[in-house]
């Protein structure tokens, strides 16, 4: 009996093996340490929310999988394949920027500010990747952004240029150009942070279309408390650089005894 | 000395054959410039501290020197260096002299468009996964270099104003055949007088086209005027 079960929990790891692990990742900016030792496993097609007040290193754990940050010391795996780090020569030595190309395709991000390409209309702005990164045909790229388009509600500004945009709309095009590079992880930093109150909505709706219907494993850092207690899997809270609480939505936000995410929770409710 | 018009309309059939060797020569200087200004702005860019700090002294050593005494080194002075000299024709000369001198300005106006390019965009252009020329030919210099067009637009005038400078190592533009004109006639009023106006007529619209250009692409990057043109194309 006992044998038994041993085996079905060691058949479901086996199924769902991490796609990323943090190992004692380190990060620090000049004398000071926004990480402290993260440790941590995403699992494929989770929805991870990372809380936390501003300076705890929330954002940096994505930028650092995202590889627009270099960890100070420790591992992050992607897929397997470590992301900072190659093999040369039997020796694991710092990654190239090929060896970074190649592990970094797994991944997409949506930032804080859009960063919509300015000079490129809405739809250039979803097949340009496809295009120029992933090799696809005019054709194709053009129809996978018109549906990723319309999926996030805007096929009608197919050949509008960014500034013509609401800052709702710039964030929901830059999801659609995220997603039509069909990334196996997405991350999303503070993507409602810039936004005015009334468009926080429409943004927050195609992010839970994304969580419903995908298998993509999505990082949301957020301030959105009710959202990430309605779309996350799990809810890491960051404080001083360590994860200092983890668990389900209702375990971290509700039932959590963490005095400093308590305290940090009670600003939110007002 | 008094104006003669009979001189004037005797020179100017004279001078004006030297008016392509100017025009060719300011052209050629220019594109020579703007590549060779990349070269400076790439250079620039590698991350090793020696280079940079090398690159940046030449730039600075170029621009600190008068580009007439660079003139005179590449036509006099290079040919005699043992080993690696080579003469090279005035007009060649020049193009080299002036274009390299010129090059360190325009590969200023680059970086400086370069870095206008917001950390965003960079940082877009990783999570897309774009290739290091991928990058610069689709994201980063299409957002670097329109801004500075109108610099550089300047600067071709600068280098038309510059290049009257060849004639003394011999490249026959208007100021060379004017001042052979004088020599031979001595009548320097007139020939000289003609070089004046022909660099004005030249020089004056080409600052005012420059000027309006300056306007459009002010006013292209102009959020109301893009909501404006859609509208008139909606309508």
């Amino acid at each position: 009996m006992e044998e038994v079960a041993v085996k079905k929990t060691s058949e479901i790891e086996e199924k769902e093996d991490p796609i990323v692990v943090y190992k004692d990742v380190h990060k620090s900016f000049g004398d000071i340490e926004v990480l402290k030792g993260i440790n941590l496993e995403i699992k494929p097609a989770e929805k991870l929310a990372l809380i936390g007040p501003s300076g705890s290193g929330k954002t940096t754990i994505i930028r650092l999988l995202m590889t627009l940050e270099e960890p100070t010391s420790g591992d992050i795996i992607v897929n397997g394949k470590n992301l900072w780090k190659m093999e040369k020569n039997g020796k694991l030595v710092r990654a190239n920027e090929h060896h970074l190309r190649n592990v970094r395709g797994e991944i997409g991000m949506v930032f804080q500010h859009f960063n919509l390409f300015p000079h490129m209309t809405i739809l250039e702005n979803c097949t340009v990747a496809p295009i120029h990164v992933k090799k696809e045909s005019k054709e194709k790229a053009r129809e996978r952004a018109i549906e990723m388009l319309e999926r996030v509600g805007l096929k009608d500004k197919l050949h509008n240029y960014p500034s013509q945009l609401s800052g709702g709309q710039k964030q929901r095009v830059a999801m659609a150009r995220a997603l039509v590079m069909q990334p196996k992880i997405m991350l999303f930093d503070e993507v409602t942070s810039a936004l005015d109150p009334e468009l926080v909505g429409e943004v927050l709706e195609v992010i839970r279309d994304i969580a419903n219907t995908g298998k993509t494993a999505m990082v949301l850092v957020t301030h959105e408390m009710d959202f990430a207690k309605d779309v996350a899997d799990r809810v890491l809270f960051l404080d001083k650089g360590v994860i200092a609480e983890e668990g389900t939505p209702e375990e971290v936000l509700q039932n959590s005894k963490n005095e400093r995410l308590q305290s940090f929770l009670r600003r939110f409710r007002g | 000395m008094k104006w003669n018009w009979e001189t004037f309309f005797d020179a100017l059939p004279f001078i004006l054959p030297g008016l392509g060797v100017t025009v060719g020569l300011t052209f050629a200087c220019y594109l020579f410039a703007l590549v060779f200004g990349f070269f400076w702005t790439f250079l620039r860019r590698i991350p090793i501290r020696t280079i940079n700090w090398t690159v940046t002294w030449v730039m600075e050593f170029i621009r600190s020197t008068p580009p007439l005494v660079q003139l005179f080194f590449i036509y006099y002075a290079w040919p005699m260096i043992p080993g690696i000299g080579v003469a090279l024709s005035p007009f060649t000369s020049a193009i080299l002299g002036l274009g390299i001198h010129f090059s360190t300005y325009i590969g200023e106006i680059y970086r400086s468009g370069i870095e206008s390019v917001e950390k965003g965009q960079w940082e877009a252009a990783k999570a897309l996964n774009f290739s290091t020329v991928d990058k610069w030919r689709k994201i980063i210099l299409p957002q670097a270099i329109p801004p500075t067009i109108p610099m550089l637009g300047n600067y071709l005038i600068i280098m038309f104003k510059e290049v009257p400078l060849a004639s003394t190592i011999g490249v026959a533009g208007i100021l060379l055949m004017a001042n052979t004109y004088g020599a031979r006639n001595w009548a320097y009023l007139e020939p000289l007088t003609i070089v004046g106006i022909i660099f004005l007529l030249l020089s004056y619209p080409s600052a005012i086209l420059i000027n309006k250009l300056e306007k459009r692409m002010n006013r292209r990057f102009d959020k109301e005027m893009a909501f404006v043109k859609e509208e008139v194309k909606n309508a």
